[in-house]
């Protein structure tokens, strides 16, 4: 039989010890903070203000024209204009600029006789996925330019105008991908390691022992135990989202109350993982390491958060399924920016509460030998 | 009354047989004392009976339930203090004292009762709004104490309660279990300290995982085989060295600055003695035939059975 009396008197004592461990507590409410601050800020995929270099041959009004335009755009800042070839080199190899653009001579005459005219633009490909965009922007630059151009040896000719819409994330800014995906994943390794070191703890400090030969039941400590951390985890859902919504200037367009319930039973699959981990580990630091790897890492690399599911490797992508953070960021994305309801995160949601099922099922099982 | 059964327990981790086939019974109202050195099964066989370790084989019983299926039913009926200091240190004296009388089910209009008189008995009044972490290890183990009595169960389990404190904080200790004895409660307990064994109304001598003795202390000490002589010289260590073996000498063993030496017969064994310190030059300044103590019965107890285990 389960009692009321005896879940709540663990809660009880687990507020208490809280109340007394300042550290914890810090942790708790201001590491969230800290890390989507952190991320926030360090992670972005948008290019912008990018270092280039002129070297211009020509020397005409139309060069310059030409020229004009990049920092125009607001993709480039022209940092430096060279006057011979051989100081490329070095700017490219000591990474000052990753743009070079070099007009040859007669650019302007070709331009007025009809004849393609051409430039090389040198794009420093050492981040690929910079490059691939650098060039993509100077692409549209000189089309717009209405040249052909040689951009590193491709002849480009002036494309049929495409009129393109973005949904959802209008500017196509990168951080209204990550902040409500940081959400997701950094509440997956909070809600881990708050857990991760209570059971430890009281194998650690010999307390369990105790608490063992008391009639308590093993459903009474974990619900016990979880109750104060869920209200700590929701808290600090509440801080992240708000904090991203005022500092990031994200949209949120969706509905308070489901993200609510959705990151409820999330919290709760999260603190029985980490209650699990703390049980078998018997050790606060082995827990806590074993928290940090098997949330954060998954949570970062496997939920899409980071890399998109879609363009992995078939085996990654079937991992990414056991990724609890994978369900939960279509949750925040979907209920930030497009403001989704229960009949697009329906599945989601029953997967919430089967994670929450599993969490709870590993975290009672593990007591089984010791408390009946 | 029986409070307590134990037929043929047995526990064993992997090929280490921790406890061999113990069989004893526990009346109800009896202080009952397990005495042996480290490694003798005494807590395993104490976890056993309060319900926290299963046996590999054997029956055992606590207040009419059975240890292995009915643990539940056990945990309401017994106190339980660990080896170890296991309440919360970072919380208060009566934090300790509200959370285990919730977990044992005290009844709410009685809470208040039970922890003024745990703080009472445990001379903790002053002390109620202290870190547990802060106190002495004596008075932390009055309070473990209080704790686990605080749904008054009819039997209580103690595992060496008192190791670490020093004699008055143990005798003080001691006060409290009588007291509660007296009450009608069962306390079940294991020691190592010869002085707290005398303590008991009865005694278990563990060894090795085996019960090799099972009397009243008094019963014990009378029954002890050989005839001992208490042997003074100015070196303890050599005289040892020099009895053993020899002949007409049993057994010989320090006891405090002077030699416990057992022997087939008191008035040979006399003469035995004097011709081996003279043969390595050693003067006895005093020989006297004793009674022997509980230690004396244990050491003999051992030695038949072939020794302790090995550290």
């Amino acid at each position: 039989m389960l009692s009321r009396t005896r879940l709540l008197a663990v809660s009880r004592k687990e507020v208490l010890q809280l109340r007394r461990d300042t550290r914890s507590l810090v942790l708790a409410f201001l590491l969230p903070v800290l890390l989507l601050v952190l991320f926030g800020y360090a992670i972005t995929w948008d290019v912008n203000d990018v270092p280039t270099a002129v070297l211009d041959r020509d020397r005409t009004s139309r060069s310059r024209e030409l020229v004009e335009a990049f920092p125009a755009s607001g993709y480039f800042t022209i940092t430096e204009r060279v006057e011979r070839p051989a100081e490329i080199d070095r700017l490219l190899d000591r990474s000052a600029v990753r743009l070079v653009l070099v007009i040859p001579p007669g650019f302007a005459a070709d331009l007025d006789a009809g004849r393609p005219a051409r430039l090389q633009a040198l794009v420093d490909g050492s981040d690929a996925n910079t490059a691939t965009i650098v060039l993509g922007y100077t692409r549209g630059i000189v089309q717009s330019f209405s040249v052909d151009a040689v951009v590193n040896g491709a002849t480009v000719r002036p494309p049929v105008e495409a009129r393109s819409r973005v949904w959802y994330n209008e500017e196509l800014e990168s951080k209204n991908m990550i902040v409500p995906g940081l959400v997701a994943v950094i509440m997956m390794i909070i809600a881990a390691m708050l857990t991760s070191l209570t059971i430890a703890r009281e194998w650690e400090r010999g307390t369990m022992e105790q608490l063992a030969s008391t009639p308590v039941h093993r459903v009474e400590v974990v619900l016990g135990k979880l109750l104060p951390y869920l209200a700590i985890g929701m808290i600090d859902v509440g801080v992240v989202s708000v904090v991203g919504v005022l500092l990031f200037d994200v949209p949120f367009r969706g509905n308070a109350a489901l993200l609510a319930v959705l990151s409820l039973a999330f919290l709760t699959g999260a603190l029985g993982l980490g209650m699990f981990i703390s049980a078998v580990a018997r050790s606060q630091l082995l827990a806590t390491q074993i928290a940090m790897v098997a949330t954060f890492l998954p949570a970062f690399l496997l939920s899409g958060f980071m890399f998109s599911i879609d363009v992995m490797p078939r085996v990654l992508q079937a991992i990414t399924y056991l990724v609890p953070a994978r369900y939960f960021l279509v949750v925040t994305r979907g209920i930030f920016l497009k403001g989704v309801g229960v009949e697009v995160l329906r599945v989601q949601g029953l997967l919430m509460i089967a994670f929450l099922v599993l969490g709870l099922f590993l975290a009672t099982r593990v007591f089984r030998k010791e408390i009946q | 009354m029986t409070a307590v059964v134990a037929e043929d327990l047995t526990k064993t981790f992997g090929d280490f047989i921790a406890v061999d086939r113990v069989t004893f019974t526990v009346e109800s109202g009896e202080i009952f004392g397990f005495l042996g050195p480290n490694g003798a099964g005494k807590t395993t066989t104490i976890k056993m009976m309060a319900g926290l370790v299963p046996p590999t084989s054997g029956r055992g019983a606590v207040a009419g339930h059975d240890i292995r299926t009915e643990s539940a039913a056990i945990k309401r009926s017994i106190g339980y203090m660990s080896q170890l200091f296991s309440l919360y240190g970072d919380l208060t004296v009566e934090e300790n004292i509200a959370f285990f009388s919730r977990l044992y089910g005290v009844p709410r209009p009685r809470r208040a009762a039970r922890r003024d008189w745990v703080l009472k008995t445990a001379g903790l009044g002053d002390q109620r709004r202290r870190l547990t972490a802060d106190l002495p290890l004596g008075w932390k183990q009055r309070l473990a104490l209080g704790c686990a009595v605080l749904h008054e169960p009819p039997i209580l389990f103690l595992d060496e309660p008192t190791s670490g404190v020093d004699p008055i904080t143990r005798r003080r200790f001691w006060d409290l279990i009588n007291r509660l004895a007296d009450g009608g409660t069962t306390v079940f307990v294991t020691t190592h300290y010869m002085e707290e064994a005398e303590y008991c109304h009865r005694l278990a001598l563990m060894n090795r995982g085996r019960l090799i003795a099972l009397d009243a202390p008094s019963s014990l000490r009378g029954a002890a085989g050989e005839p001992l002589l208490e042997v003074e010289t100015d070196d303890p260590a050599r005289t040892v060295a020099a009895l053993r073996g020899a002949p007409g000498v049993v057994d010989a063993a320090m006891f405090g600055r002077a030699v416990h030496v057992a022997v087939q017969d008191p008035r040979a064994g006399r003469a035995a003695v004097a011709a081996a310190l003279g043969e390595h030059g050693l003067t006895a300044t005093r020989v006297a035939e004793v009674a022997p103590t509980l230690e004396d019965v244990f050491v003999a107890l051992v030695r038949a059975e072939g020794g302790a285990p090995v550290e």
